[in-house]
């Protein structure tokens, strides 16, 4: 187990390094960081007290080896419209985030699943045809007008959901269905098929022909190995789930960390922009990790490797 | 092949709308019935089917009163431009980062793939609102960016086929006449990842016509004086409860297009490399 952590975690590391190096660099492509901070109508003084104050003024690589040493200790220093730690104002939001890219996660599985096993066990049927629709309308949505005619319709014209907010679960229905859509329609068509490869092996014959009941074979023999491949997916899904939460909280105010990024460009308070790129990288390179491992483990061909 | 392309209903369906995506996008003020800029107050979030001045605002206007029709029709330029010229970029990047890793994957190799790590691990609506504020809106600047931040998936596949290419007969024929690294990578690898290339980038279409609607829906995409659908659906956002058509109807014609886009993809797929049906979209 140890053998199969270590080597992926030290390199989980380095790739987020990489990122820390990358978000350093982001606020700098334009040239000097400290016009981005300040309003357009500071004065060449606060320009350069604020630029000696946030060290602007030092070698870059100075500047550089400052920041990876703080951001190792998680300090990207304070939010200049809040004045409280860049990372604390992260992290705080976070749990709301996590809850709803969770359940959006969960829902999309609760609708793939049972919709791509159907598509694929009636292969070249209306059901199939019917699930590889679902597959394309759900890669097709634009999530944020999607988001908005559901509040259109559920909020303003049957008055049944709350357009915004967030503590109830009425609250989070729709912000989390307008997200699961994206991944509900990619998680349908990758597992649909592998599902159709899965049913022709020679294993699930076997399973057959030894009479076990057609169910059975199809949920426990070849599901089971059908999601192997499928799991990575879900993996990368996560990643694209916490970026589109972040046009999802704005739009249903939910309060997470996307609408926080968000209203940090719209004042320019780039420590939260930087803290919340590092703090997402290493949410998803950890669940990169972890699927990894589930991987190797639910797959014992890779065990041996 | 275009005949077998055209035998599924469905393709030929994307394939129509796609035609008239473009002819809007090309032609787009000399169709509009009306001036896509022009306000008039006096007859602001009319429905559809309002008799106007000069004609019937067949899908009604805005809160400006501008016709949505006419900014419909000029709005395709926009998301078809990005779309095209944002993957343009991207294969670029991804199929040069995707030759050279899958050549030559000792140092290079990894290094290159430890970027594409590094590029998958932040979440990239982020990365390009950021950068667009870093560096203001223009259309420039978001081609630049979605362009630069889409590649991974190109990247990945053409290694992998390039990992097993390199090893067949013909490759070794070319190097054993003399053909250096470039020649290779140039004359006889990157043909064989054509049609993958051509599989990646139409779907690649969609999604970055989706980012770039995103982007404007943010007001981070171009100008807010280039009428784009994403613009138009923010336009209309604050007046979705008696006025449903202002963002309603950009987004229908959004929806379509990457409908088709998607269809018209799905089937070059099917016909020229049924083994990338497990992209990872």
């Amino acid at each position: 187990m140890a053998s199969l952590l270590l080597p992926r975690l030290v390199y989980a590391m380095l790739v987020l390094f990489g990122v820390a190096i990358a978000v350093f660099f982001l606020i700098r492509i334009g040239g000097d960081p400290s016009a981005l901070f300040l309003p357009p109508e500071a004065s060449l003084a606060d320009i350069a007290r604020f630029r000696h104050q946030m060290g602007f003024d030092r070698s870059l690589t100075a500047q550089l080896l400052d920041f990876l040493g703080r951001a190792a200790q998680g300090d990207f220093g304070r939010s200049l419209r809040y004045d409280q730690p860049a990372m604390q104002l992260v992290l705080e939001r976070m749990p709301a985030t996590l809850q709803l890219s969770a359940v959006a996660l969960v829902i999309s599985i609760v609708l793939s699943v049972p919709i791509a096993i159907l598509a694929a066990i009636h292969r070249d049927t209306l059901i199939d045809r019917g699930g590889l629709l679902v597959s394309l309308i759900g890669q097709s949505f634009p999530t944020f007008w999607l988001a908005l005619m559901l509040i259109l319709i559920f909020s303003e014209k049957l008055g049944l959901l709350p357009p915004s907010g967030r503590g109830t679960w009425r609250q989070l229905i729709m912000p989390a269905f307008s997200l699961a859509v994206y991944s509900t329609g990619i998680i349908t068509r990758l597992l649909r098929s592998s599902m159709i490869e899965v049913l022709q092996s020679d294993y699930v014959r076997t399973a057959r022909s030894k009479g076990i009941s057609e169910w059975r074979v199809i949920l426990v023999h070849a599901l089971r190995n059908a999601v192997i491949p499928t799991l990575t997916v879900i993996g990368l899904q996560v990643g694209a789930l916490l970026g589109g939460a972040v046009i999802t909280e704005e739009i249903f105010a939910y309060p997470g960390v996307g609408r926080l990024a968000i209203q940090a460009i719209a004042n320019r308070d780039f420590t939260i922009i930087q803290a919340f790129v590092v703090l997402m990288a290493l949410v998803i390179v950890s669940i990169n990790v972890l699927v990894d491992v589930g991987y190797t483990l639910l797959d014992p061909r890779l065990r041996t490797r | 092949m275009i005949r077998r392309f055209l035998r599924s209903r469905l393709a030929v369906f994307g394939l129509l709308v796609m035609l008239v995506v473009v002819v809007a996008a090309i032609f787009g003020e000399r169709l509009a019935p009306f001036d896509p800029g022009d306000q008039d107050i006096m007859s602001r979030l009319q429905p559809p089917f309002s008799p106007g001045d000069d004609g019937m605002h067949l899908l009604g206007t805005d809160a400006l009163g501008r016709d949505v029709l006419s900014r419909l029709i000029v709005g395709a330029r926009v998301s078809l431009l990005v779309g095209l010229a944002a993957v343009v970029v991207s294969a670029l990047v991804g199929v040069t980062f995707g030759l050279l890793a899958g050549y030559e994957d000792r140092y290079l190799g990894r290094a290159l793939m430890g970027i594409t790590d590094i590029q998958l691990a932040i979440p990239f609506l982020v990365l390009a609102l950021a950068v667009v504020a870093v560096l203001g809106p223009s259309l420039g600047n978001l081609i630049a960016v979605l362009g630069l931040t889409n590649w991974v998936q190109y990247a990945r596949v053409i290694r992998a086929e390039t990992l097993v290419l390199r090893e067949r007969e013909f490759i070794e024929a070319a190097r054993a006449m003399g053909a250096g690294a470039p020649r290779i990578l140039l004359r006889h690898l990157l043909p064989n990842v054509g049609p993958s290339v051509v599989v990646i980038s139409s779907l690649l279409v969609a999604k970055m016509i989706l980012f770039e609607s995103s982007l404007s829906f943010l007001g981070l995409g171009v100008p807010p004086a280039i009428p784009t659908w994403g613009g138009m659906i923010a336009d209309g956002r604050d007046y979705i409860a008696n006025a449903w058509w202002v963002a309603a109807l950009p987004g229908l014609a959004l929806f379509i297009t990457v409908i088709a886009i998607n269809l018209i993809g799905d089937r070059l797929r099917d016909l020229l490399d049924p083994r990338l049906k497990q992209l990872e979209t």
